[in-house]
């Protein structure tokens, strides 16, 4: 829909067609087509730039290992690909294809670090991991230890109680800011968004900084209940932007229905509105607490971390398990190190599994939504992905979202109809 | 909404009198308004409640120092007879560290934008739904613990980019800067602002890619039809759109980069004076400080490192406020 390029647009269509006839223009050049003899043209370049590498490495880059030999690749891959098709086509075609290259590489540069790390986590942390692990605490665990020993139970109660106490405390605020934001506005609207920004990107370490200021110094001290605080303070924006995006989803026409029934403002959006969010609303939700569940920095300074069971969460250093993970890992003994992969592996599948969970509910949602949105009124289904890419994207991360217009927001009124 | 069209006498005038709009709320919107607002208020209440506090506790810190000394000081002595302290060479260090972090985020991150919202298919080869999966993959390493990734940084990373920092070392000497001294080039500030880089990668790249997406489509359009190859596009219609916000999204990622503890405090082992070799062990940041020397140092140094804290919040809250500021300048412009 937005990429004139793609199939069914505009230029395609001229091409395909064949509207211009072939004897007054020249054969139309389908931008998108890719000939076996590109194709080739690419592998050979790429073999050439291998060997290329492989030759002079030992005198170029000399023990800078593999990183330093894939990057010789590339960047010899791209100067040879870009030199190629300027010989064959011509200026603009070479630098049109040196960007798609350069591009398709930053992609996969991207892509190889997050691959790399999952690999990493689960072929450390799998054959270590065992049941034992889930029912065992670090009590009577020492350095000479054998590698099986001791367990994260004790940390995976203290991250589930603190992560619990951090959404019933910060939840309701985030959300009910979200509904201030979206349905009555005002005049601090603007600053709040200003702040809510500003807040998601002050750094963690600096939530667990000031409740370690404002509650562990005082006489409070250490406790599960400190660190739930801080996560609630970088839940707060998270959720907040997340539930503000899919409350601008929420179609104008239910509201206005509602209003013409005669509701009141509350009932139209305890009876409405939230309930045709609320898929939309759990997603953001389980995104803000798969980010906090993993935060670290702030738990050093408010649970302090733990060996054993601590089930109180108001009272007492605790365990969490990104605190041990960040505290074992760095021991030199071999136990603690193989507790660490494994407390990694674990908190990485609960992320993950948040994650994905969140990612389901909410495209399902979407879809009912933008369905139940009758009449072809509703944005299609290419809008529907896109809306679905951007709703994901801002409620995971919400300093990604910067109060930018959408050109598919359905409640927008310059929206094309 | 609870508004009402209040008329009077609307039958026996030939022409009706104005109507008037009068709004009455019952009290349990008044009520609904009231708690919205004050959770709505208590965001900016907590913002300002941390600035404050950490200025209360560090301030026995900056008496002690001095405001000026504490900005100065190199060193992090909170024991002993004398004690001495200040974020010189941290504040240098994450400054140093933000940097090497964009370096290495920044073209990769516009050139996976570009290529998430240009170029890849929503089904490649009719089925893989290569745009929405990429999208997925960057939102996931968004959500990546960074303690997950500071183990992945000194175990892979580390062993991985020794090779290419010797060789920097050897070669590429003269930048200033680039040589060290010792052959051992592990826990070195190249190492965690690259890992810095990777880790904010997935936000500036989500940000591009939003923003490369408002670009309108009639001037894309245009575009092509006058003969403009994608390349084209891209350089004459996508970037003079996305301006503004792609620098807002750079600034964003720097302020994610300025706060990162846990990932830089496993890789850099903390040297204290300034930074001069980037290739060789030692290096110093703020959160990594605050998260390394915590709980030492008796009062003092809490308080120093509060005020270490508040250092950085400062900086932070002014990047975060530039970014967001930029990018609305920017939308005011093109609205």
């Amino acid at each position: 829909m937005r990429n004139p390029f793609a199939k069914g647009s505009m230029v395609a269509e001229v091409a395909d067609d064949g509207v211009a006839p072939a004897d007054v223009l020249p054969t139309p050049i389908k931008t998108r087509e890719l000939k076996p003899s590109d194709a080739a043209l690419m592998g050979v370049t790429a073999l050439a730039a291998y060997s290329i590498v492989w030759i002079v490495f030992n005198q170029l880059t000399l023990l800078s290992g593999q990183p330093g030999f894939v990057v010789a690749v590339v960047v010899v891959f791209l100067a040879l690909f870009w030199f190629v098709n300027l010989q064959i086509y011509g200026r603009h075609m070479a630098v049109d294809r040196l960007l798609a290259a350069i591009v398709t590489v930053g992609a996969l540069g991207m892509m190889v670090p997050l691959v790399s790390l999952v690999a990493y986590v689960f072929v450390k942390g799998l054959p270590l991991l065992s049941i034992g692990r889930f029912t065992h605490t670090q009590a009577g665990v020492g350095p000479l230890s054998p590698i099986s020993a001791g367990g994260f139970l004790h940390a995976i109660v203290g991250t589930l109680e603190q992560v619990a106490l951090a959404a019933i405390m910060g939840i309701p605020i985030a959300i009910l800011t979200a509904i201030f934001l979206n349905e009555i506005g005002g005049r601090i609207s603007s600053s709040v968004r200003v702040v809510v920004t500003a807040m998601s990107g002050t750094p963690a370490i600096l939530a667990g900084v000031f409740i370690y200021s404002i509650w562990v110094l005082t006489v409070h001290g250490y406790s599960g209940f400190a660190a739930s605080l801080a996560l609630a303070i970088l839940l707060l924006p998270t959720v907040t932007r997340g539930t503000e995006e899919v409350l601008r989803i929420v179609h104008n026409d239910l509201r206005e229905a509602a209003a013409a029934l005669g509701a009141p403002d509350w009932r139209t959006v305890w009876s409405v509105v939230l309930p045709t969010a609320r898929s939309g609303l759990v997603t953001s939700i389980l995104l803000g607490i798969a980010v906090s569940i993993g935060e670290t920095a702030p738990l050093i300074m408010t649970v302090f971390g733990a060996q054993v069971m601590n089930a109180n969460p108001f009272h007492g250093p605790q365990a969490a398990l990104p605190l041990t993970v960040f505290q074992e890992i760095r021991l030199p003994a071999k136990s603690a190190v193989a507790l660490g992969y494994t407390a990694s592996l674990v908190l990485f599948i609960l992320v993950f599994t948040l994650f994905i969970l969140a990612r389901i509910l909410g495209s399902a949602w979407l879809q009912g939504v933008l369905r139940g949105a009758k009449g072809g009124r509703g944005p299609s289904s290419a809008d529907a992905e896109a809306i679905e890419e951007d709703l994901m994207t801002v409620a995971l991360a919400p300093a990604m979202s910067m109060g930018l217009p959408r050109d598919h927001d359905p409640n927008d009124p310059r929206r094309p109809q | 909404m609870t508004e009402m069209l209040v008329a009077d006498d609307l039958s026996s005038s030939p022409t009706p009198p104005a109507l008037k709009i009068v709004v009455r709320r019952s009290r349990a919107d008044g009520l609904y308004r009231k708690v919205a607002w004050t959770a709505a208020a208590s965001t900016f209440v907590i913002l300002v409640l941390i600035g404050i506090f950490l200025y209360l506790r560090a301030r026995p810190a900056f008496e002690y120092m001095g405001y000026w000394g504490f900005i100065k000081t190199q060193v992090w002595n909170v024991d002993g007879v004398h004690p001495a302290f200040g974020v010189g060479s941290a504040l240098v260090g994450t400054l140093v560290l933000a940097l090497i972090s964009l370096v290495v985020a920044v073209p990769i991150s516009i050139a996976a934008a570009l290529f998430i919202n240009e170029y890849a298919p929503r089904k490649m080869l009719g089925f893989l739904p290569l745009k929405g999966l990429l999208t997925s993959m960057v939102d996931l390493m968004a959500a990546i613990p960074s303690v997950i990734y500071g183990l992945w940084g000194f175990f892979v990373l580390q062993s991985s980019m020794t090779g290419l920092s010797r060789w920097l070392s050897d070669h590429m000497g003269f930048i200033p800067g680039f040589k060290s001294d010792t052959p051992v080039h592990t826990s070195s500030l190249l190492i965690a602002g690259t890992l810095v880089g990777i880790m904010i990668m997935p936000i500036i790249t989500a940000l591009c890619r939003e923003v490369f997406s408002l670009t309108p489509l009639a001037e894309r359009e245009g575009a092509v039809a006058l003969g403009a190859s994608r390349a084209r596009v891209i350089r004459d219609v996508v970037f003079p759109f996305s301006k503004g916000g792609m620098i807002g999204a750079i600034m964003l990622g720097l302020g994610r980069a300025l706060g990162e503890a846990i990932a830089v405090s496993i890789i850099i082992s903390l040297t204290f004076g300034m930074p001069t070799h980037l290739l060789q062990p030692g290096g110093n940041s703020i959160p990594a400080l605050i998260a390394d020397r915590f709980g030492s140092g008796g009062k003092l140094g809490a308080a120093g490192l509060l005020a270490a804290g508040l250092v950085l919040f400062v900086i932070t809250l002014i990047v975060n406020l530039a970014a967001a500021g930029i990018v609305r300048r920017q939308e005011a412009k093109r609205a």
